[in-house]
């Protein structure tokens, strides 16, 4: 091999002085950075992923952690990556693989978006006091609604509503499967969304039976592989949700690796152990708009038109157009996944380069049905990025009805966003299958830690809306005059519809 | 056996499911459906042991989520009957359109004459009892078993000169078997796909199923039972194992 | 903030302006000069079945000619002049207020204009957001708007608002915070019958702005009470909502209320909220509305603004103040405050 090898990413060192010789490292790094060698613990660094588990678990604090101990010599345009990736492929000829979110330093929309507050001409709510609405329902609503006089002279309502979904606050966990992350995993955040009076979603892993006890607030999802899908399966979901793509790799399938479909995973998929658990990039029986739309009614047929039907999509250059066939279609919702949204695996490829960003795509969604006169029809949900509750309130602002986050909850679970998801080892217990690996989170603690966050944001967007006078999600909702833009080009506040700061 | 028979002539599926929903509700154990044309979704997500029989061209995805129930055709059937199907049996006296038995998870559809492209893609099991079976008597166009992950597809020729003459047979396939009548150009097979001996020991497995087809349509099953096939599967069960490197 | 005045005689007995230019000049605490306002109902009768169209000009040359183009292309005038005006020493006369008497014309109404009014609200979008120099404030039948820069009375005294007599009044003296003092951006605003005069200031203005833009209204005028006018047209003349059921959409009960009603009231407000979610309006105000059949009025759904409701016989008055409401009836009697959300509706006896 005349590559040589690359330098290692990060250095770990112990403070011998501190290290009291307990071992916790080499148990808990399921990399195998740490190794004993008679009375010695000897380290390898280049295994390192800096998920800090090792860190974390140090009775002594004695780890120190260096990223990019030996560099190269710096080069704005040959960076680091740009060579290593060059070298990987030389070695391989294949596809890069990564995991978790686009890692591309390009300005956050979020971060450049202020959010509005009351002084004197009207006054800032307080929500320890006074009510605060953050109560969202997601479905299809009426154009209008009439109403008819009884006998008796009472009114009446003549309109029939379709179902919807009712949340406690627009915060819900979107879609990953079992398989993924582990069954403890989801365990957590299905008994937190329960506890916090919202949904999660289940991914295309099908729903374990384990999880039947929070189906209420599970939404099924129904990808390109059917990966456990059968009626039982629909009809145990709250809402139903179609995949047609996702943020992190928009126009591709997903393959869960052989090694990863261990039994439990291969009966809950209902697909052959051991085997690639292969979605293929698109349905096979959706090659047009039109067939989506026979999907659909397909879903609500077989379940008898009770459950809500959303339709998922990435993020990508037309979403504008792409939303308005949604929202002539019968779905109910519809899900748009940013460019930064968070995956157990992607092509490095399509990660970092293929998508747009999810606040500019909200906005563009927003106002291409407004046009349509439907907004308030069919509901927008935002995902793809979703890091606070700022960005929560700014995605609303921009015109979603709710936000799915995902990237968020694992971190509430422990993971450090090393972004090894795909290799089977998370020590944390969640990108796992792993027993001894998924045992190391204990899902009653779990479930407290997403069930905090959900609250932790849901009481900061309850003063958010306070400070601006508004005591009601509804009012914040495609509210663009409570945001302006900060250092934002004039194409993109055209795009978001926002003044710039000052205007 | 309680039977009852529904005039479908102009009717909406939904209206025409309710209807049928509530037979099996009722305990009817046929269904008769005259006049059918063009309606989708018939037996959609349908539960239990009832025989429906449908008199017409039915729409697409008959019998899409259906888990337990017979439906028989007599006539030709539209866009992806069986497509996720759990259980039960699909009986076509004609032919079908693209995408048969997507994703089929257990049961058996059992098309008289031909099928259009992507017959029986995505099929797939996991256990003994959920092994999907789809059964051609004519032939069927390109992509035949793409990407299928387990599950058996069956095609006879009837009537051919040879059984398969279109390509991609088996693209991605990662699970499962296609056998075919008779010998089947090597160029034909997809990616993944890889051409195996039908034994006798095959013949045995799926003698079972060409008697049962030929029972439904009024053939004589000795004409196929023998080895004259061409068995096709994955010449991986992780076809993509190979094409990526990890970050 | 601002003070408002609603007056109504429900059996069309008619009232000059005298005592509502005085009551609302008591109020003058609340204003600041910026901004004053009249609407009286029933003062055309000799036009009655036809537009009343009041036109800020900036000049009477290419504004006009443009607005009359577009008049004479939907409709006929027939009947047009300069509204009656008597300087005042601190106002400046920033423009020329023009009334016209229009009826558009039958053959014209086709596609998305099957009415008069769909006709009227086309030309008042066009007229406000395309030609330069030239607003409409006012644009229904036998009544009209009367607005400019100033305090209540000089306003008043300007369009000499004691030789008009109405049987609805509004009136409103302002104190602006989020818009330019200008001429348009006074209250009431306007479109066909519905008038609105608005204490407070709307925190869902954006979202609200954005659900009648859906429709075809356009926001022109700088002020989020504009938005009020077009939410009443929408909902009541587009929807065919009662104005119990307006009000219920625009300040709709908490979900913790909702929660404790039997089924059918329950489902039917869950209704209105999913339905109309998008029309709420959010923060403190105190809104009285004239319409066709008689006045609405109600406050935000937490009571952010003080309004004072009293009778006497046939007669109903509100005011910001209880001060006001006794200057325009010293017998008032009944004086009360509504709750909050609560619809105070006042129609003619037929």
């Amino acid at each position: 091999m005349t590559l040589g090898s690359v330098p290692s990413k990060f250095k770990v060192s112990i403070d011998r002085d501190q290290c009291m010789d307990c071992g916790r490292c080499i148990e808990n790094c399921s990399y195998g950075v740490y190794r004993r060698e008679g009375d010695k613990i000897l380290i390898e660094s280049r295994k390192c992923t800096a998920c800090l588990r090792c860190v974390s678990m140090c009775p002594r604090d004695a780890i120190t952690l260096t990223e990019k101990p030996v560099d190269y010599r710096s080069h704005p345009i040959w960076t680091r990556e740009v060579r290593e990736d060059i070298i990987k492929q030389a070695r391989t000829g294949k596809i890069i693989l990564s995991g978790m979110g686009n890692v591309r330093d390009l300005p956050i929309i979020y971060d450049r978006l202020l959010l509005d507050a009351c002084q004197v001409t009207t006054p800032s709510i307080d929500p320890l006091r006074e009510p605060m609405e953050l109560r969202t329902y997601l479905g299809k609503k009426p154009s209008k609604l009439k109403f008819r006089k009884t006998e008796s002279g009472d009114v009446e309502l003549e309109t029939k509503l379709a179902p919807n979904l009712k949340l406690d606050t627009p915060i819900m966990i979107g879609h990953m499967s079992f398989g993924a992350i582990s069954l403890n995993s989801q365990l957590s955040m299905a008994k937190a969304v329960t506890e916090a009076g919202t949904y999660m979603g289940t991914g295309e892993g099908g729903l374990h039976r384990d999880l039947y006890p929070y189906q209420d607030h599970m939404i099924v999802q129904v990808a390109s592989g059917r990966f456990g899908v059968d009626i039982d399966y629909l009809e145990r979901g709250a809402a139903i949700e179609i995949k047609i793509g996702q943020g992190a790799k928009p126009g591709i399938g997903g393959h869960l690796p052989g090694e990863k479909v261990n039994e439990e995973v291969s009966r809950t998929r209902m697909i052959p152990y051991g085997s690639d658990a292969i979605s293929p990039a698109p349905h096979h029986d959706i090659y047009s708009i039109e067939d989506l739309v026979q999907l659909i009614r397909s879903l609500k047929e077989a379940t008898e038109w009770k459950k809500p039907i959303f339709v998922k999509v990435a993020a990508v250059h037309d979403i504008g157009a792409i939303a308005a066939g949604i929202s002539r279609s019968s779905a109910d919702a519809v899900v748009i996944d940013g460019f930064r949204g968070g995956t157990g695996a992607a092509p490095k490829v399509f990660r970092d380069h293929v998508g747009i960003p999810i606040e500019v795509a909200i906005s563009k969604v927003d106002q291409t049905l407004r046009e349509q006169g439907v907004r308030n029809e069919i509901s927008v949900i935002a995902s793809g990025g979703i890091r606070s509750s700022a960005d929560l309130a700014k995605s609303i602002a921009l015109g979603a009805d709710a936000v799915y986050i995902g990237t968020a909850a694992l971190v509430a679970l422990g993971c450090r966003v090393c972004g090894n998801c795909y290799r089977n080892l998370c020590p944390w217990g969640i990108a796992t299958q792993r027993p001894d690996l998924v045992s190391r989170l204990d899902p009653e603690a779990g479930a407290a830690q997403v069930s905090n966050l959900i609250h932790g944001w849901t009481m900061e967007l309850g003063e958010l809306m306070g400070a601006a006078g508004i005591n009601s999600i509804e009012s914040l909702r495609g509210n663009r005059n409570r945001l302006r833009g900060y250092m934002l080009d004039e194409g993109t506040l055209k795009v978001l519809d926002v003044l710039p700061a000052g205007a | 056996m309680k039977s009852v028979r529904i005039d479908a002539r102009g009717m909406h599926y939904t209206p025409l499911n309710q209807k049928i929903r509530a037979a099996v509700a009722d305990g009817v154990e046929e269904i008769i459906l005259d006049n059918v044309l063009g309606q989708r979704f018939i037996g959609d997500g349908l539960r239990g042991n009832v025989r429906i029989i449908i008199n017409g061209v039915p729409g697409g995805d008959l019998g899409m989520f259906m888990s337990g129930p017979t439906c028989i055709v007599n006539g030709n059937a539209e866009h992806a009957p069986g497509n996720t199907m759990n259980k039960g049996m699909l009986v076509i006296h004609g032919s079908a359109g693209d995408a048969v038995a997507h994703s089929m998870r257990g049961g058996k559809v059992f098309i008289k004459n031909n099928i259009g492209y992507r017959g029986g893609i995505h099929m797939k099991q996991y256990d003994a009892d959920a092994r999907p079976t789809l059964v051609i008597g004519g032939t069927a166009h390109s992509f035949l078993g793409e990407y299928m992950a387990g599950g058996l597809v069956l095609v006879l020729g009837i009537g051919k000169e040879k059984a398969m003459t279109d390509r991609g047979i088996g693209s991605g396939i990662h699970g499962g078997e296609i056998i075919i009548r008779g010998d089947v150009d090597e160029h034909l097979l997809g990616v993944g796909a890889k051409k195996f001996k039908f034994t006798e020991a095959d013949l045995e497995r799926i003698a079972p199923i060409i008697k049962s087809f030929c029972e439904q349509f009024g053939y004589d099953p000795a004409e196929f039972l023998d080895t004259n096939y061409t068995k096709i599967g994955p010449a991986s069960s992780r076809p993509f194992a190979g094409k990526y490197v990890w970050e | 903030m601002c003070g408002i005045i609603g007056f109504i005689d429900r059996t069309k007995s008619r009232i000059d302006g005298s005592s509502i230019k005085a009551a609302l000049s008591l109020m003058n605490e609340r204003g600041s000069g910026y901004g004053a306002g009249y609407a009286a109902y029933g003062i055309y009768p000799e036009y009655a079945d036809y537009y009343a169209l009041h036109v800020f000009f900036d000049n009477l040359a290419k504004p006009k000619k443009k607005v009359d183009e577009i008049l004479q292309q939907w409709g006929e005038i027939v009947h047009q002049e300069e509204i009656p005006t008597t300087p005042q020493p601190n106002m400046q006369k920033v423009h020329i207020s023009w009334r016209y008497f229009f009826k558009p014309s039958e053959e014209l109404m086709a596609g998305r204009m099957t009415s008069e009014d769909d006709v009227v609200t086309y030309i008042v979008m066009e007229v406000n957001s395309n030609v330069k120099g030239a607003t409409i404030f006012s644009s229904g039948k036998n009544m009209g708007v009367f607005k400019a820069s100033g305090w209540a009375e000089e306003v008043a005294d300007f369009y000499r608002i004691q030789d008009y007599k109405g049987y609805i009044w509004l009136a409103h003296n302002r104190y602006p915070t989020n818009s330019p003092g200008w001429w348009g951006g006074a209250h009431p605003f306007n479109l066909l019958n519905w008038s609105v005069v608005h204490n407070g200031e709307i925190t869902s203005y954006g979202t609200n702005k954005r659900y009648v833009e859906e429709y075809g209204y356009k926001c022109t005028l700088f002020t989020d009470t504009e938005v009020v006018a077009y939410l009443f047209d929408l909902l009541g003349r587009q929807h065919e909502l009662s104005h119990e059921m307006i009000v219920r959409a625009l300040a709709p009960p908490f979900w913790e209320d909702i929660d404790q009603m039997p089924p059918k009231e329950a489902e039917l407000n869950k209704a209105i909220r999913l339905t109309y979610g998008p029309a709420l309006m959010n923060g403190p105000f105190a809104i009285v509305v004239g319409t066709d059949d008689g006045i609405v009025c109600f406050t935000d759904r937490i009571k952010l603004r003080p309004l004072v409701v009293g009778e006497n016989g046939n007669r109903l008055y509100i005011s910001s103040e209880e001060a006001a409401v006794r200057i325009l009836d010293p017998e008032v009697k009944n004086i009360h405050t509504p709750r909050a959300g609560e619809p105070i509706i006042a129609r003619f006896i037929e």
